[in-house]
């Protein structure tokens, strides 16, 4: 699973974002998440990949693509899990 | 601007309790008399593991997966109720002003689920991982604030909490609203979804609940000899109300009036009735003086009947010496246990429902009359009743008293 593919999961798990509703450009704004969704996502994100992410880097996030290149920049490829 | 005797009308309702989901359903499941506790998975492990809860409540099929998992269930169960309560009285939220329309619900306990949850995450996993959603899920308030936003419902906005009387309070603070001139629409009600087990501990270890965990579908039994605590439920349910008048003005018929609210104190203990029933009874005789009614007028009363030992036989008491004999006595709690904070809307609206229909939903589970209970209860049939004027009576933990007056529109 790649790291996409994990972001796209947690969106579905954690914020109930239907996996056809998300392509690496979709911004968080066009689904319709907000800042408390952002630090939901990053905490389902810290959960998966067993990383820390603060609280700027969560509000920094403006796309799944942002969500995906700072996790990947924290070392993370193709999973372990 | 309205006197103060003048009646408000009750244009739509809305239900979602352990009987059905709808008004229909609801109504239907009351007058079918059958007991709807069943042994609660959920509870595993809690002595008293049995609830009437709300089956087939599928929130992400009725308010969609993204908005229902910002939602504590008490939220989802109000926003269900609401909608239909909405479209029962013809409004059309696209279309009102919203800056005259209230929201007004009754809710004990809030996000309990949430609450739980997320204490669980605090202790395993730490406080850096806790929700940001757990304070907006959580606070009861949260219930009338979703409302709003559902429906531009831009005026008054708050709810209330007076324990088991909370939906009744709402109703009647709604009520006020109206007189006052404050709004001309208020969604009136009460919500509550706190089947927790930590929760449902809690009411077991202060003794309120029964014990018949072997048989859960007889375990709330108001008025009868064997009766030995109440079943804790969850519901919601709103009215709509509004000022007479304006309901017609739109060609809008009332299902029934609103006449009377009347409220107390009983300064006596933090959860026992006081055995005299005073403060029972001032509520009562406030509700009568409001709607400007005699207590011979009232010839039917939804009981709060929790099925109590000591709630049933004091309120039996009060009712006899207050309102007098000539009226039935019914408590849909032995059909749908005690939603507590949406107790005393959900019997507001069976009240309603009563006086509309001139039926009288029956007791479930009373087959042997408490001796010391000598009103008429109405047991194993629903009877039919035509009602000009009825009550309904919420008495919460803390001695908070709300008694509604409905009459025949």
């Amino acid at each position: 699973m790649t790291v996409y593919d994990r972001v796209v999961t947690i969106l579905n798990d954690r914020l109930g974002v239907p996996a056809e509703d998300v392509s690496p450009e979709t911004t968080f704004e066009q689904l319709d998440l907000d800042s408390l969704d952002l630090v939901e996502f990053a905490l389902g994100a810290e959960e998966s990949f067993g990383v820390r992410i603060s609280d700027d880097e969560a509000e920094g996030l403006r796309s799944v693509g942002d969500a995906v290149a700072l996790l990947e920049s924290k070392g993370l490829g193709v999973t372990q899990a | 601007m309205s006197s103060s005797h003048d009646p408000v009308a009750v244009t739509g309702l809305g239900l979602v309790t352990s009987a059905g989901i709808g008004t229909d359903a609801s109504w239907r499941g009351v007058l079918a008399g059958e007991g709807t506790a069943r042994t609660d998975p959920a509870l595993d492990g809690v002595s008293v593991n049995m609830s009437c809860r709300v089956d087939d409540f599928d929130a992400d099929a009725l308010l969609g997966r993204k908005a229902s998992r910002r939602l504590d269930r008490f939220v989802q169960l109000a926003v269900v109720a609401a909608r239909e309560a909405v479209v029962d009285a013809g409004l059309d939220p696209q279309n009102w002003n919203g800056p005259r329309v209230g929201v007004v619900l009754g809710c004990g306990m809030g996000g309990a689920h949430t609450w739980e949850q997320q204490h669980k995450r605090f202790l395993s996993s730490g406080a850096d991982k806790v929700s940001p959603m757990l304070i907006p899920m959580l606070v009861p308030n949260m219930a009338a604030g979703q409302l709003a936003m559902e429906f531009g419902a831009l005026g008054p906005n708050l709810v209330t909490a007076t324990a088991c009387a909370s939906g009744a309070t709402a109703i009647g603070v709604a009520r006020d609203l109206l007189r006052s001139g404050a709004c001309d629409v208020v969604l009136a009600g009460g919500t509550e979804a706190g089947l927790t087990p930590l929760s449902i501990a809690g009411f077991a270890q202060m003794g309120a609940l029964s014990r018949r965990v072997d048989d859960p579908a007889v375990a709330s039994r108001p008025f009868d000899i064997g009766r030995d605590g109440f079943v804790a439920g969850e519901a919601a349910g709103v009215l709509v109300l509004e000022r007479t008048a304006d309901a017609a003005a739109r060609g809008q018929r009332p299902r029934a009036m609103l006449a009377g609210y009347g409220a107390s104190a009983d300064g006596h203990h933090i959860t026992a009735p006081d055995p005299t029933g005073q403060g029972a009874a001032r509520a009562m005789r406030a509700a009568l003086e409001d709607s400007g009614l005699a207590p011979s007028d009232i010839t039917h009363v939804n009981a709060h009947g929790t099925s109590t030992p000591l709630n049933d036989v004091a309120e039996a008491r009060t009712i006899q010496s207050v309102v007098g004999e000539q009226a039935s006595v019914t408590s849909t709690k032995g059909v749908t246990g005690h939603s507590l904070g949406a107790a005393g809307a959900i019997e507001a609206a069976f009240t309603v429902l009563a006086v509309q229909h001139g039926l009288v939903p029956p007791t479930a589970n009373l087959d042997s009359q408490d001796p010391e209970i000598t009103v008429d209860i109405v047991a194993k049939a629903p009877r039919e009743q035509r009602i000009e004027a009825a009550m309904s009576d919420s008495f919460g933990f803390g001695g908070q008293n709300a008694v509604l007056v409905v009459t025949a529109a």
